[in-house]
């Protein structure tokens, strides 16, 4: 049996969801965002929720998300995107509407707008890719990078004396009474891949069953600014960003009913 | 038989909001514009329109809410006094750029800094000049009364759905805080989910039956952002031509003009009064749009009178678009106050008188 | 003897080279091919086409979606 006869639609077992456009991305080889923007679209085509779903791109790597997932997006200034979404929801209640940020977009710059959406328990998911550094800027210190972690702006490693600590941000949203779901995932192995993408259908359900805020955090790589191969910064980030940022759900329930 | 009712500036605009169609109000609390969101929040208007109406963590946040709200193609504003509308600033800039329409009101109160909480105009420049980064104008409507902040927060939204652009009324502390009779516009319902997609077929409202929708200010390439700057200029060129909007009060004899907008206009019309009992033969110029600025018709004015007098509350920043308008023909000058200050209509005369009167 | 044969399909313009496909595949038979691409990046390439049973692993890690997998059932 040749290749010829098993190249064949009834064969199929894994493509490129059609949600995802032919335009090829401009992450770096094996940057985590592909795998998760990946997921988002594989989510949105088998949830049948193309023409009702609504993103909002960060500042930062993924700020071109829109060019990549073949729905209607609005792109929001750095850290604002939880506000953005705030209102598209509140105008738009029959929409599903997530947000895309980074961890300096969601953790720095737009602390503020990130727990006060969650508080108020807006009915949006949030997908925050945690990579421990600013990557498109080239590399700098994150609000999340690790203690003794070399960046650009902490070229001697991260001293906590100076920078303060690793901030774990969905820790925090977890204690927020308006939040429904709060987990960690990471997309380097096959089963997390599994288990990120059904956490990303969940968080989408949850704003359009309007549950409260989801927030998935993604803990990623970012292979360029580690300066390290794909697959040594998924070796790196099991040992290292996992002790730190542990995988598995924070917060999973039902939100108690509130008048609005 | 209209209804005539007593209410404060910022009252006004509150239920003008509401009856003209408005989707969605984000705003937070700061003195002296409170009593905007205190009055949606007091009429409930999500029970009666379905409008949406949020008090956001931040001024950042508002306008932002107020950029994905504008970016559904829903009509929604935020209001906001001096120093908040400086943290507003980046969102406008970006608003200005994805060529979204929306209203931002700012009720002027004393700066820099925290200031105070009188009545100011010293955000004249900010409105007028752009106040965030780039290349952009904002449509600056500045009212006069309690009836024209009911009327120009209808006006403001059909100009900034008419050229998809954001507009502003730029009122100060007196006009926000002062009551007055007012009659309110007529109650126009909210535009339905399909009169949106129709009005605004680039709005983010679900990639139903075309291509997806981007709202976005964002261009890698040169020449692309370029382009985007020339788009936006030819688009103010037209709003130039188009939509300079002013009031003369007995300028056709006149040998000197007042120019005064806002609260100043109304003290204006007191000198124009005293300095006629006295001979004087002085008109009033009162700019309703700031920007576009009534240029042409102060350079027409320019050739038959002997100087104008600017009066603000300020150290002087409209002035500088008179003289650029006037362009040397005629001395200009300039009277005001600061910091929370209000001019008596007898000192202005006085300082017309020695400034300008030989 | 495996009870299912597949293959793999590379888009090799949309290809990085990042190689985490070749780390993910069990059965170890992906490897980069000696030509580049069009943007200058040694794309991947099934090294042992008897090999593959069409498991996917490599098209769910790869970030750039560049990979399709077919099977059959022996």
């Amino acid at each position: 049996m040749t290749a010829k006869d098993i190249i064949k639609p009834e064969n199929l077992v894994y493509t490129k969801t059609k949600i995802m456009t032919d335009t090829p991305m401009h992450y770096c080889p094996g940057c985590s965002h592909g795998v998760i923007h990946k997921l988002i679209s594989e989510a949105i085509e088998e949830m049948g929720i193309q023409d009702k779903t609504i993103g909002v791109a960060p500042v930062g790597c993924a700020v071109f998300a829109y060019n990549y997932i073949d729905i209607d997006f609005q792109e929001a200034a750095h850290g604002r995107a939880p506000a953005i979404a705030t209102a598209i929801k509140r105008l738009q209640p029959d929409k599903c509407v997530f947000t895309y940020q980074g961890d300096g977009d969601l953790a720095a710059i737009g602390t503020a707008e990130t727990i006060h959406a969650c508080n108020r328990g807006e009915n949006i998911a949030i997908f925050f890719v945690n990579n421990a550094i600013y990557g498109m800027t080239g590399g700098q210190m994150a609000p999340t990078t690790l203690e003794g972690m070399k960046t650009a702006t902490c070229p001697y490693g991260r001293n906590t004396d100076l920078y303060g600590f690793p901030l774990k941000i969905s820790n925090l949203l977890a204690e927020l009474d308006g939040t429904c779901y709060v987990t960690r995932q990471s997309v380097h192995k096959v089963a997390n891949i599994v288990r990120a993408k059904k956490a990303i259908k969940k968080a989408l359900q949850n704003s359009m069953d309007g549950k409260g805020t989801s927030v998935v955090e993604f803990v990623s790589t970012c292979n360029s600014g580690w300066k390290m191969s794909p697959h040594k910064a998924n070796l790196w980030m099991e040992e290292n960003m996992f002790a730190k940022y542990p995988l598995g759900d924070l917060k999973d329930t039902e939100k108690k009913h509130y008048e609005k | 038989m209209e209804e005539i009712k007593l209410m404060k500036g910022n009252e006004a605009i509150a239920h003008a909001a509401i009856r003209c169609g408005c989707d969605g109000y984000f705003g937070y609390p700061i003195t002296p514009q409170s009593e905007v969101m205190e009055t949606l929040m007091k009429e409930k208007p999500w029970e009666t329109t379905g409008m949406v109406v949020l008090q956001a963590e931040s001024e950042l946040a508002a306008i932002n809410m107020v950029y994905g709200g504008a970016g559904c193609g829903k009509k929604v504003f935020t209001s906001s006094s001096s120093p908040g509308v400086s943290l507003k600033q980046e969102g406008i800039s970006y608003i200005a750029c994805a060529e979204l329409p929306c209203l931002i009101v700012n009720v002027m109160r004393g700066g820099p800094g925290l200031g105070t909480i009188q009545p100011s105009q010293a955000d004249y420049f900010q409105a007028v000049k752009g106040g965030g980064h780039g290349d952009y104008r904002l449509i600056v409507l500045a009212p006069s009364s309690v009836q024209e902040m009911a009327d120009f927060t209808v006006l403001a939204f059909d100009l900034a759905f008419k050229y998809n652009t954001p507009s502003m009324l730029l009122a100060d502390g007196i006009i926000g805080q002062m009551m007055e009779k007012v009659v309110l516009p007529p109650f126009v319902p909210r535009r339905t989910d399909e009169e949106v997609r129709n009005q605004c077929p680039w709005a983010t409202t679900g990639k139903v039956g075309r291509k997806s929708n981007v709202i976005t200010s964002l261009a890698l390439e040169a020449e692309v952002m370029q382009e985007t700057n020339l788009r936006l200029q030819r688009k103010y060129a037209q709003i130039v031509e188009h939509e300079v909007r002013f009031e003369e009060v007995q300028c056709d004899d006149a040998d000197y003009i007042l120019v005064a907008f806002g609260s100043c206009a109304r003290i204006g019309e007191k000198v124009v009064e005293l300095a006629r009992n006295e001979g004087i033969k002085l008109g009033l110029l009162r700019p309703i749009t700031l920007w576009p600025f009534p240029t042409k018709e102060i350079q027409r004015l320019a050739k038959q009178v002997k100087g104008f007098m600017s009066l603000e509350l300020s150290v002087g920043q409209m002035v500088e678009d008179v003289r650029l308008a006037v362009n040397g023909l005629v001395p200009v000058e300039f009277y005001g106050r600061q910091g929370g200050v209000v001019p008596l209509a007898e000192e202005t005369l006085v300082a017309l008188k020695q400034k300008l009167v030989k | 003897m495996a009870k299912f044969k597949g293959t793999v399909v590379v888009n090799t313009d949309r290809c990085k080279g990042c190689e985490l496909c070749v780390e993910a595949c069990p059965s170890h038979i992906l490897g980069m091919s000696q030509h580049c691409n069009t943007k200058g990046y040694h794309y991947v390439e099934l090294k042992d086409e008897e090999a593959c049973v069409g498991c996917a692993s490599c098209g769910y890690v790869c970030p750039d979606a560049c990979l399709t997998i077919y099977k059959v059932k022996l």
